[in-house]
């Protein structure tokens, strides 16, 4: 689910599951016993992995990749198998590549990867990390973003939140795509939760920022770089957008992180009981 | 970029990358669109609404289309030429139409909208049209090689070699976060201050260096003289590499680029940096004459201590 994006990338150093690359943890399996008991066989499941981290190569992985939770088709025909191919296999695996290989030389592993977006940050004075670990975790956000046969409009407190925040989905339908469309550069477009004005709101933020920074819970976002829509809608940013927002945006998705967002910002007006 | 004077707003942008067949002076069209409208007294005269204006043009490319094959198809010149710069140009135009900046040079119009670091919207459209049509002269079919000259002279003094300076660049194109250029320029070494002047101006003191620019940064506002651009936003060369912006760069200074043009750009900018020093030296002579005749020589010998007793 959404909610947990930032440990599902985030795998401590302190289990040897974590410590092959790119496998997710598994729990350890439970045998019973003819006698009704319970047994976890967590030691020779520990002694198994151990043995096969020591024979494998010596790079230790602090994060994984994670994948879609889609083909890399299943998207066609709005985003092609082949752009999805080299932006998730080639792309966002490079960047876990080379957080990776920084994190070997450094001493900020052992973190949440959104505590390690934050730290790297340094307030506007990015550390060398900062881009790897920030788009890692805006592209996982993204891939989450999106599903096949989306669209469409959102539905409850989400639509009631944006029809409060905006006026009507129509016109944050029309923001976002106006923000999108008038973009230079390379970055990306968010739907956030502002924590201070407690209201939805769009911001467009360049190259590897990401709203988490600042303190905002992201609701929705967008890829504006020009690898995730140059092979399939070429310098036709408008089609992109719109096929984004009429066919691929995952309401479900939005809807799981904004109930998230409610236990961090209150947006209810409080029900004073009346005496 | 040269100025065209057009007698309709309409003419300076095409949708197609072909250029429109000429009209032609006696040609029907040519007739109806400028010999304007009939007057009851039987003169014509220009419509109102038409104004004169004062418009930047899409420069064509030196070469056509696809004589840049394998290394850049033509389906990328296409969209990044025809569909990327030319919009920069369109959006150009529309932005200083009717106000001051409208008829200026572009690289006057560059910096002064970029405004010492805080850019108007209008900079980074002519930012990119200047920093297009630079990338387009850099490059021509059948190029690489090697530079000679003052220029390899140079290469070999501010970097060691001629493969020191292209790994330089290849490094400082690839890891351009995000969307920029990669520059070979000629750098001035001059302070940005005052009165800054340097007593003994040689040409040592200048050097080429290689640099790197977010987006549509571009080394003149720094006043460096540009000599070598290369595009690393995405579009310049994702439908020919994808992602491997390493393998563009590399095709880019073995395939491409024209060493000629860099030879001809260092020259001027030689030229001009000298020029500019020795305005510089010939100024502060002029103040220092100056300010000699403006200092009074205190010619009192009433009191000459020499004639006391």
């Amino acid at each position: 689910m959404a909610l947990s994006l930032g440990s599902s990338s985030s795998l401590s150093l302190a289990s040897p599951f974590s410590a092959l690359p790119g496998q997710a943890a598994k729990p350890p399996s439970i045998s019973s016993s003819a006698a009704g008991k319970i047994f976890l066989n967590t030691k020779s499941i520990e002694k198994k992995h151990l043995r096969q981290f020591q024979k494998a190569t010596k790079v230790l992985s602090y994060y994984g990749l994670t994948s879609p939770p889609y083909k890399l088709d299943a998207l066609e025909p709005y985003i092609s198998r082949r752009t999805l191919e080299l932006h998730w296999g080639s792309i966002h695996r490079g960047y876990v590549d080379s957080l990776n290989k920084q994190l070997a030389k450094s001493t900020l592993y052992g973190c949440t990867m959104e505590e390690l977006i934050k730290t790297t940050f340094n307030n506007g004075n990015p550390l060398p990390e900062y881009n790897n670990a920030a788009e890692i975790w805006n592209h996982d956000f993204f891939w989450e973003s999106m599903q096949p046969n989306g669209g469409k409009l959102p539905w409850g407190g989400l639509l009631q939140q944006i029809e409060k925040d905006f006026g009507s989905f129509s016109n944050f339908r029309d923001e976002f795509v106006q923000t999108a469309i008038t973009f230079f550069g390379s970055g990306w477009v968010w739907l956030v939760l502002k924590t201070n004005e407690k209201k939805l709101s769009i911001v467009k933020t360049s190259n590897a920022v990401c709203p988490l920074v600042w303190g905002d819970i992201p609701i929705i976002n967008l890829d504006m770089w020009e690898h995730s829509y140059y092979l399939d809608y070429k310098d036709d940013i408008s089609k992109y957008v719109n096929n984004f927002m009429d066919h691929l945006i995952s309401w479900h998705s939005a809807t799981g992180r904004i109930v998230r967002a409610e236990a961090f910002v209150n947006l209810g007006e409080p029900k004073i009981p009346v005496a | 970029m040269q100025h065209q004077v057009t007698s309709f707003a309409s003419y300076g942008a095409f949708r197609t990358s072909t250029p429109p067949p000429p009209i032609s002076p006696f040609s029907g069209a040519w007739r109806n669109k400028t010999r304007g409208i009939k007057t009851e007294t039987g003169g014509t005269r220009l419509p109102r609404h038409a104004a004169i204006v004062a418009q930047l043009e899409l420069k064509p490319l030196p070469y056509s289309l696809d004589c840049l094959e394998p290394h850049m198809t033509r389906q990328t010149l296409e969209l990044h030429w025809g569909g990327h710069h030319r919009a920069h140009v369109v959006r150009l135009n529309n932005l200083i139409a009717g106000t001051d900046l409208d008829g200026k040079g572009l690289e006057d119009i560059l910096l002064a909208t970029y405004n010492k670091g805080n850019p108007l919207p209008a900079f980074v459209h002519a930012a990119q049209v200047w920093n297009h049509d630079f990338f387009w002269q850099s490059i021509k079919p059948n190029g690489g090689g090697h530079p000679s000259g003052k220029l390899m002279e140079l290469i070999e003094r501010d970097f060691g070699s001629f493969d020191t300076m292209l790994e330089n660049f290849k490094q400082a194109a690839v890891t351009q976060f995000g969307s920029g250029w990669a520059w070979l320029a000629y750098k001035a070494n001059k302070l940005d201050v005052g009165n800054a002047v340097n007593p003994c101006p040689s040409e040592k003191d200048n050097r080429l260096v290689v640099l790197k620019s977010p987006n549509a940064i571009n080394p003149l506002i720094w006043n460096y003289a540009p000599l070598l651009a290369v595009d690393v936003w995405e579009h310049a060369y994702y439908l020919d590499y994808e992602n491997r912006r390493a393998d563009f760069v590399s095709v880019f200074v073995e395939k491409l680029v024209s060493w000629e043009v860099v030879s001809h750009r260092l020259r001027i900018a030689m030229e001009q940096a000298a020029e500019r020093a020795r305005k510089e030296t010939r100024e502060d002579d002029d103040e220092e004459a100056t300010r000699s005749d403006a200092v009074e020589m205190y010619l009192d010998n009433e009191s000459d201590d020499s004639e006391t007793e």
